[in-house]
């Protein structure tokens, strides 16, 4: 089964085009940087003046971003990046969305890699054009270049009458060659004066004017306004319709059906209702009659994907990873546990709704995209509308929210569709139903763990099989065959040694769609892994802080088992680091009040190590949490503030499929809709939550999402302190508390 | 219908479907698109308005009820960011997508007007109603202490 694991060629992805953007998808599951080394070299070497710095004769300097902002914060942190290089006061930018040319930008957005991806190549690019206007100042003045310095958006020579803005200079400057990259000069960190200072966001203000334009907010002359009906089983589709009603509604224009695309966007189909305004297309909708055709997911709901998975975990599995022999090892043991562990499908509930603004006019199209993916949402208009990519206009929006959801297409091609029929400006716009219905979820899975202890309480075998509703399974272009490369992450390579180890798979099937969730294989891996760790600390009677750290051991690296050839291995020092951090902040081990319980996890992911420790009650046979105390190593800090509310985020948002609600099936169909029963966490609810971020020198990784992975053990393992039960399944029950 | 009521402190009158919400009136007629549409059914509080000076959720009223009222949106607190929340709010990096920002803020602004001081219990109160999908309620509760302090200076 090895071969499975082995990561698909991103080169190979890149040489092929549109039809191929899941195939990128995929490659970018398994490079957490979003930036492609193989892909930047094939790039032509883009002048810095036209692809990321614009200023003009007034030295007003503008510079551009080339990943999308849904709340991560790149907006702030990557020109942070190349404001230092360049020079530049802070204050003296602004930031402008880089367009839809994939032969200058890597664009897509997700695997927490934006940093990671960008770091060098912003600074060898901010780098590039402050060395360009330089020299411009230097020739103009005639002097020798190394007496002349760049600083606060001009360069000075000698005294400070010698001194241009870049607005003077960068007529010239920008017609000189563009020095190579690989040898440009790099600012020495130690002079970083922007990256790793406290920066308030750049956008914080138009976010809170009302200023700040979403995708949804898109408003374009004579632009008109759909919802669609779409099938509530998962692949089925329309079998007749009586529009009659709706089209008597006044502003509905017209009502027409569109077809579900299968494989890539994977959008449903459906009845469009058209309308000059989105209320009357909702009431239009409302109206409509409509005949459905379930197809062949029809029978499916979660009792019945219950009795799969333990159906699946009784039959042999496929060995994904085994070294020693870990079912001797059990068979024999005397100290050994088994537990199971199952996690609900997620739904990402961005609080922007999906939309999308397309017009396809005879000659070309323009497009405003709430997407992570721009370089998706242009193929797939042009494989709808059949013009060349050059004639499609992609405007990345902002996004209310992401979290993965926006990395899909699906409701990119749905208004490529309808912009298709009408031949006018359309924003298809989303309910929170259809949002809530019709999502991409973090899929279900179901994990079965055994553990054996030698007479010292030391870990001998560590045993895990998972059965799951596979990412890759569905996004792969092997297919089923490589369902396992998506679900376990760093479960097939845990920082416990154990020399018996064995992970085994089997593929649940499901129609129910899924893709990435924030954080996404690491969800359910951050889980379980630092669920069972703490059941063998508490079997061994040992400290669960002090069993994880002597299971880690010596400092070292492990190679990420998933992705050898492109993931970073594991070093155990700097985890045994931040959970060593994040207890000490935490005063682990001191007396805590009566009825509080506190638990600890630490987790590596998208090369980033997290450790947590949560402050626990149970107040009216429910969980509060009081406190979250977060300790993280994410490689040098571009922006500490930002980094910390990114840990804050991904918090809540794992507290949220902990504490909250399932997304469950029933004949086909998600049963929940709103948030009337899917609930999210709500301020009243919200611990105090501390990070501590790691001054670290090493390359920065990501940290949108390895916040997440954490917080469920911790609560779930500090609860485990005040009740004497482990939480095995989520949403936590009253039940499991009592 | 005809519908006349005050925005922002100016005079509108709007031709639309009297049942038709205050949100959509406002986004797709008047193309104020800073109030926000989240849920429909006043779950989320993302499209949270004044209306005589209290927070409503303009998703769920229809622009017949507000004929001769006085509507305030975020648009209308200021449009520089100049307000004691607004400022508060950015000054303690509130936002993240940013998205339900506005409603925060509207149901602040409210909180705000009746009780200068609030007490974290008040916080919890008056905006259990908004959902912050990035999670950013710690520094919202922090922003709101911070804007009641920056009022009191006024």
């Amino acid at each position: 089964m090895a071969q499975t694991f082995v990561s698909l060629d991103r080169r190979e992805f890149l040489k092929n085009s549109a039809a191929t953007s899941v195939a990128l998808l995929i490659g970018l599951r398994l490079d957490a940087r979003g930036e492609d080394p193989a892909e930047a070299q094939e790039k032509p070497v883009p002048n810095p003046f036209n692809a990321w710095v614009r200023i003009t004769p007034d030295n007003r300097i503008t510079l551009i971003l080339a990943k999308s902002e849904m709340g991560q914060g790149v907006i702030t942190s990557l020109p942070m990046i190349l404001a230092e290089e360049l020079c530049v006061d802070w204050k003296q930018v602004s930031i402008a969305q880089a367009p839809t040319n994939p032969k200058i930008y890597s664009l897509g957005t997700g695997g927490s890699g934006s940093v990671a991806g960008y770091w060098l190549p912003l600074r060898r690019a901010g780098a590039a054009a402050r060395e360009m206007l330089i020299t411009a100042a230097a020739a103009q003045w005639n002097v020798n270049r190394d007496t002349c310095v760049a600083q606060d958006g001009g360069v000075l020579h000698g005294a400070r009458k010698n001194f241009l803005t870049y607005g003077q200079l960068v007529e010239q400057a920008s017609k000189l060659p563009v020095p190579d990259l690989k040898t440009v000069p790099l600012k020495n960190p130690q002079d970083f004066t922007i990256v790793g200072s406290e920066l308030r966001r750049i956008d914080a203000k138009s976010k809170s004017t009302g200023a700040a334009k979403f995708g949804i907010d898109s408003r374009v002359s004579g632009m008109q306004f759909a919802v669609i009906a779409r099938c509530p089983v998962f692949g089925g589709k329309v079998k007749s319709f009586d529009a009659s009603n709706s089209k008597a509604i006044p502003g509905v224009r017209d009502v027409f059906t569109i077809d579900p695309v299968a494989k890539g966007a994977f959008s449903s189909g459906g009845v469009v209702v058209l309308a000059d305004n989105s209320w009357a297309a909702m009431k239009g909708r409302d109206a409509l009659k409509i005949v459905w055709d379930g197809g062949p997911h029809a029978s499916e709901s979660s009792e019945s994907l219950h009795q799969q998975f333990l159906d699946n975990a009784a039959k042999p599995a496929s060995v994904v990873r085994n070294e020693g022999d870990a079912n001797t090892v059990l068979a024999n043991a005397t100290k050994k546990i088994e537990a199971n562990y199952e996690l609900p499908f997620a739904p990402h509930a961005c609080m922007e709704p999906m939309n999308c603004t397309v017009h396809i006019r005879p000659d070309g199209a323009e497009a405003w995209v709430p997407t992570q993916a721009p370089q998706w949402a242009q193929d797939v208009i042009a494989g709808v509308s059949g013009l060349p990519h050059d004639s499609i206009v992609v405007h990345t929006t902002l996004m209310g929210g992401g979290f993965g959801r926006r990395y899909q297409a699906d409701f990119v091609v749905e208004a490529a569709q309808v912009a298709k029929v009408t031949g006018k400006p359309v924003m298809v716009l989303w309910t929170r139903e259809d949002d809530m219905q019709h999502d991409f979820y973090r899929p279900a899975s179901y994990h079965k763990f055994s553990g054996a202890l030698d007479g010292n309480g030391k870990l001998a075998a560590w045993k895990h099989f998972q059965t799951s509703t596979s990412i890759a399974a569905m996004w792969s272009d092997k297919g089923e065959s490589d369902a396992p490369s998506s679900e376990f992450a760093t479960a097939a390579f845990i920082p416990y040694q154990a020399p018996n180890y064995r992970v085994e798979y089997t593929l649940a099937q499901s129609g129910v769609p899924r893709a990435w969730w924030r954080s996404v294989e690491h969800s359910s891996s951050g889980f379980v892994v630092e669920s069972f760790i703490d059941e063998l600390a508490a079997l061994a009677g040992a400290d669960p802080l002090q069993y994880r750290l002597t299971q880690i051991g010596d400092d070292r690296v492990i190679p990420d088992f998933t992705n050898p050839k492109e993931g970073k291995p594991l070093n155990t020092a700097r985890l045994k680091g931040v959970l060593k951090l994040a207890a000490e902040k935490a005063a682990w081990g001191s007396p805590l009040p009566k009825g509080t319980g506190r638990g600890i996890a630490g987790y590596y992911s998208f090369e980033t190590y997290t450790a947590c420790v949560a402050e626990v009650r149970i107040v009216d046979q429910a969980v509060k949490v009081n406190r979250l105390v977060y300790a993280v190593d994410c490689g040098r800090p571009i922006n500490p503030e930002g980094v910390r509310a990114q840990v804050e985020s991904a918090a809540i948002y794992g507290l949220s499929a902990a504490l909250h609600d399932a997304i469950t099936i029933r004949a086909g169909r998600v049963e929940q809709s709103n948030f009337n029963d899917y609930d999210l966490p709500r301020i009243a609810e919200t611990p105090k939550i501390e990070v501590h971020v790691v001054q670290s020198t090493e390359e920065p990784t990501g940290i949108g999402e390895p916040g997440l992975p954490v917080v469920m053990p911790a609560v779930c393992n500090a609860l485990f302190t005040l009740t004497g039960k482990r939480i095995r399944r989520f949403p936590i029950r009253s039940e499991d508390l009592a | 219908m005809a519908v006349t009521f005050t925005l922002n402190g100016q005079s509108k009158t709007v031709e639309v479907d009297p049942q038709m919400p205050l949100l959509w009136v406002l986004r797709d007629t008047l193309n104020m698109t800073g109030t926000k549409f989240g849920c429909g059914m006043a779950l989320c509080g993302a499209c949270t308005v004044h209306i005589d000076g209290e927070a409503a959720r303009s998703c769920i009223t229809p622009v017949s009820s507000v004929a001769g009222k006085k509507i305030t949106t975020i648009e209308g607190l200021s449009s520089d960011g100049s307000h004691p929340v607004q400022m508060a709010w950015i000054e303690e990096d509130v936002p993240q997508c940013g998205y339900c920002q506005s409603g925060q803020i509207m149901s602040a602004v409210a909180l705000l007007a009746k009780k200068p001081n609030p007490t974290d219990a008040d916080i919890d109160d008056a905006m259990s109603g908004n959902i912050c999908r990035c999670g950013t309620y710690q520094r919202i509760r922090k922003a709101i202490h911070r804007a009641a302090s920056i009022q009191t200076a006024k």
